[in-house]
């Protein structure tokens, strides 16, 4: 069954741009990147769009549909009513290249900033030898596509362009703490790492990062405040500091 | 602005492109804690109505000053300076326990400073910090008000317990007021135990599981009953309330209290 559907779509590049009419001829079972896909096969030849696997595991098409943050291959037609007007625009917290496509730069910079997962030194490796119960809950933040949806939504940088320094983003947090979490991480530093370095005070825990995070990730739930908690311990609570100096603890 | 329209973002000239009701859910937020916050400050104020053998409001537990009713007093009167209603002195602790909840800090940035005000809906704030400055980084000594949060679950359960005496206060009776106090402490039980810091004290700052299976289990239970925090956050409010007010109504003779033994 077919019919024509109505879309808006953002046409433009850093200097400027706006909001395109199109009607265009929608299948059953298509989702919004195939929509896009014939814009670009039938009226809008240079309509630029990044994408790569159409299976939601690539991270690449990330965009905004009606104003939230979505993966247009996800994003399923048949959501939408008949009449409704389908607006897509590129994301809004990073610099535009042209028409549906973004810098996110941004994000791998910030990737870049954190300390790689230090080795154990008494083991070689090979050795390596983990319990189940101990990785588990950093393998959820491995579920994580890079779509940087989460770091897009966040109103940390999406409305104060000027944080974008101080602060690394939820994407970053889970990043952060499955590495905190991890049973043979040598650091021991993550946490002073994640408050000064990472901006994690920034975050004020309002959850559109795990709202928007296509992969379900509990982001907010279980790795930023678990990481504000660990970041307290650390700083913030006399009787944790004290209970370390005085029974050396630390390597639970 | 320095946010959606920042140079070299893509132009879209609005705040939001979002044309679901996204004003819902912080107006619906906003009126709820709006309604409890003028309830619970007036019943707090009153310094009335809030003991009727053997109830006492949860407002007013424990009541600790020279000028709580007679009977309502289950740890004596130590102060005796305090001017205003008893309830002022212990309200620090259910309320900063309540205002540094991580649920409900999330529930008053968004529907009362529109910090966001939704997702994708841009804030109309010119700078922001978060929580890294003074008043807000004092949010992080929430875990200390769950340790007195766990004080106040035990006082509360005695409170009920209590409610097993008959107006005379012989023991072995039970009415309509019993139930509630009951329900009442089993919240807010249920309220502290699902919270963020309890899961971290509890198991969650452990980096091996392995080596303590049971505050592993202990994390695990505490988990579930965290996924559902919000639910509890509120439902524990709302029963406050129906607490406090069925109280106040057996103390103003406008109903009595349905006994069943
Ligand atoms: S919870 Fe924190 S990191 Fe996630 S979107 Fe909100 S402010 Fe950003
Ligand atoms: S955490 Fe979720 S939303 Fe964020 S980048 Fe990973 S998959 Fe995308
Ligand atoms: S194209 Fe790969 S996630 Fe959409
Ligand atoms: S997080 Fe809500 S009470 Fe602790």
């Amino acid at each position: 069954m077919s019919r024509n559907a109505k879309f808006r779509v953002w046409r433009g590049d850093a200097a400027g741009g706006e909001l395109h009419d199109y009607t265009v001829e929608v299948n059953e079972g298509e989702v919004v990147l195939d929509i896009i896909h014939r814009l670009q096969a039938t009226q809008a030849g240079d309509l630029a769009v990044r994408w790569n696997c159409k299976a939601g595991k690539c991270g690449s098409c990330s965009a905004e549909i009606n104003g939230r943050p979505r993966l247009l291959c996800m994003t399923r037609m048949s959501t939408f009513t008949d009449d409704e007007v389908i607006t897509v625009t590129p994301m809004r917290s990073f610099p535009v290249i042209r028409d549906l496509v973004t810098d996110v730069s941004f994000n791998y910079q910030k990737a870049r900033q954190i300390p790689a997962f230090a080795p154990p030194p008494d083991l070689a490796p090979g050795e390596y030898r983990m319990q189940q119960v101990d990785v588990e809950r950093s393998q959820e933040f491995r579920k994580c596509i890079e779509c940087f949806l989460c770091q897009n939504v966040c109103h940390v940088v999406r409305d104060h362009e000027e944080n974008k320094t101080a602060f690394s983003g939820p994407r970053f947090f889970i990043r952060a703490a499955e590495l905190d979490m991890h049973p043979l991480d040598a650091r021991t530093d993550r946490r002073e790492f994640a408050q000064a370095e990472q901006g994690i005070g920034m975050c004020n825990i309002t959850k559109c990062c795990t709202e928007v995070c296509p992969e379900h990730i509990k982001i907010t739930d279980n790795a930023i405040i678990p990481m504000k908690e660990r970041v307290v311990d650390r700083k913030y609570d006399p009787l944790v500091w004290l209970g370390n100096k005085l029974f050396r603890r630390g390597n639970d | 602005m320095t946010g959606v329209s920042a140079p070299g973002r893509a132009r879209l000239g609005v705040r939001t492109l979002r044309e679901d009701r996204w004003w819902l859910a912080p107006l619906a937020t906003f009126v709820g804690l709006f309604l409890f916050v003028v309830y619970a400050t007036f019943r707090a104020f009153q310094g009335a109505y809030y003991y009727f053998e053997p109830y006492l409001s949860p407002f007013y537990s424990p009541c600790l000053t020279t000028d709580c009713v007679p009977g309502s007093s289950d740890f004596g009167q130590p102060i005796s300076w305090w001017p205003l209603s008893p309830a002022l002195v212990i309200l620090i602790f259910p309320l900063g326990f309540r205002l540094t909840c991580y649920y409900y800090r999330k529930a008053y940035y968004r529907s009362f400073w529109f910090s966001p005000p939704a997702c994708a809906v841009a804030e109309p704030h010119r700078s922001y910090t978060g929580e890294t400055r003074f008043p807000l980084i004092l949010q992080n000594i929430h875990r200390y008000f769950w340790y007195f949060a766990m004080i106040f679950g035990v006082i509360l359960s005695y409170d009920a317990i209590l409610g097993f005496r008959n107006p005379q206060g012989q023991w072995g009776h039970m009415g309509l007021g019993t139930v509630i106090l009951l329900i009442n402490a089993a919240l807010i039980w249920l309220y502290a135990l699902s919270c963020h810091s309890c899961r971290h004290i509890m198991g969650g700052k452990l980096k091996h599981f392995s080596r303590h299976p049971r505050r592993y289990w202990m994390w695990q239970q505490i988990s579930k009953l965290n996924g559902r925090h919000m639910l509890l956050a509120w439902v524990s409010l709302i029963w406050l309330v129906v607490a406090d007010f069925y109280i106040t109504l057996l103390a103003h003779g406008t109903i009595s209290d349905l006994r069943f033994f």
